[in-house]
């Protein structure tokens, strides 16, 4: 039963790394995307105006409600073609639902970085006459970044891993690679535990990253 | 009242504030004139800090007005940032910015908000720093310094601005006893030089010897006020002199 025998599987090494690839481009695409949208709606969470609040609440209790993999099935059948009047790829769904999803998680992020900081901040930059905006640039985000590094570097490693739901919709990433070997092969074993290292080669380079940062940016 | 003949920095017209069911302020009037010491005294609750907040507009402002140098700050129109250009705000948790060192603490707002150079608003940085005697502290982050140094940075800060009027909140209520006489000597050195000022404290020493008006408050609306000697030696409303017969 383990007499392993990954010659067979040696041959499809292109298709791993092809498979690697697509993995990694969808991650850091919704790890920019999901930044850029978290963003907005911290600050639109964060707002005065009840009617600014109101969608991103909504939209972060449908992201956050629901599982991932109906968000890949409904944005690659469901939105994308609505919206662009047709298929634009397994690929571009994939990346479009990844950043729909990291962004609400993303949102949050922000919104208890900047919440932690003491309020007496806001009010020391604000005195001195800075306006809001100001105050949030040069005071309260530069101290929240810090604070959001480690909850960013788990959300990263999720979308990471989370990413393989886009085999559901065939997009050739990792783990698809992985299911079309052993359809090829029938050798589980041999096809699946190469898919495995390399999460693995992904991911944990990933956490000491973060933790380098961490440790940058605190003794700073 | 003192000082009739003098400009009026601010005043405070049937000044109301609320926290939802909370009336805080009960409808202040004051008037605080150029080059004025005005000292605000009262037990704790009083509403003395939420005064002092209502001035730069760190409080939302319930009803009534607060006029800054011909600016009312309760009306919506004012545009609240430039007034605050020329009211510095001492805290009584000092909130440094620690993330930046004591130089940049005091070039931060001059640099962003007036657009003067780097060289320009770091030499008056120094200025500052020198004035409040930690000038040896520039390139140190506020971690690393005591809560006496903390709060003569933080004064620097303000002072960096060119305000019209400090107003401090409790500056010395955050600090070990042995570090409040540095702070004060700061706020009295500023005194002299003629910077308006008003001060929420329970330093009755620095009200009696710095303070040319002392203001009694007690739930919400000023009891009480008159020079330091008035206030201290012969106050005429007994709530007055209960809290006085506490603290002194």
């Amino acid at each position: 039963m383990f007499n392993f025998d990954f010659s067979t599987v040696a041959a499809y090494s292109p298709m791993y790394l092809k498979g690697v690839v697509t993995t990694v481009e969808l991650t850091v695409l919704g790890i920019i995307f999901g930044l850029i949208l978290g963003l907005i709606l911290a600050f639109m969470r964060l707002s005065k105006h009840a009617a600014v609040r109101w969608p991103a609440i909504l939209y972060l209790n449908i992201f956050r409600g629901t599982p991932l993999f109906v968000q890949l099935l409904v944005v690659h059948y469901g939105f994308i073609p609505a919206i662009f009047g047709g298929s634009q790829g397994a690929f571009f769904s994939g990346a479009v639902a990844l950043a729909l999803n990291s962004g609400a998680y993303v949102s949050e992020i922000f919104r208890a970085g900047i919440k932690s900081i003491d309020r007496g901040q806001m009010e020391a930059a604000r005195s001195l006459g800075m306006t809001h905006w100001m105050a949030m640039k040069d005071v309260i985000l530069p101290q929240a970044i810090k604070r959001m590094i480690p909850p960013f570097g788990n959300e990263f490693i999720v979308l990471l891993k989370d990413s393989s739901l886009v085999a559901v919709i065939a997009v050739h990433d990792l783990t698809q690679a992985g299911r079309l070997v052993m359809a090829a092969t029938l050798k589980p074993w041999e096809a699946y535990i190469p898919v495995a290292i390399l999460y693995l080669m992904l991911t944990v380079p990933l956490t000491y990253l973060v933790a380098y940062l961490e440790r940058r940016l605190e003794s700073k | 009242m003192i000082n009739n003949s003098s400009k009026v920095m601010i005043k405070a017209k049937n000044l109301h504030k609320k926290f939802g069911d909370l009336h805080v302020l009960k409808g202040i009037d004051a008037e605080i004139h150029e080059k004025e010491v005005v000292v605000v005294i009262g037990p704790s609750g009083s509403g003395k800090s939420t005064f002092l907040r209502c001035l730069n507009l760190l409080e939302e402002i319930s009803e009534g007005e607060v006029w800054i140098e011909g600016a009312n700050i309760a009306d919506t129109k004012t545009d609240i940032n430039l007034v605050r250009r020329n009211v510095g705000m001492v805290f009584q948790q000092f909130n440094l910015f620690p993330h930046k060192s004591t130089l940049e603490n005091v070039t931060l707002a001059p640099q962003k908000i007036l657009k003067k150079s780097k060289a320009e608003v770091e030499a008056k940085a120094y200025q500052l720093l020198d004035k409040v005697g930690l000038r040896d502290k520039a390139l140190v982050y506020p971690d690393n310094l005591s809560g006496g140094q903390k709060q003569r940075v933080a004064i620097a800060r303000a002072l960096a601005m060119e305000p019209k009027v400090m107003l401090f909140d409790e500056p010395t209520s955050a600090l070990d006893p042995e570090m409040v006489g540095e702070v004060l000597q700061v706020m009295k050195q500023l005194a002299l030089e003629g910077m308006t000022m008003v001060v929420v404290t329970h330093e009755m020493g620095f009200a009696r010897e710095v303070g040319n008006r002392v203001l009694f408050m007690d739930e919400g609306v000023i009891v009480e006020q008159g020079t330091p000697d008035e206030i201290f030696k012969n106050p005429t409303n007994p709530r007055t002199k209960a809290f006085l017969s506490k603290v002194l």
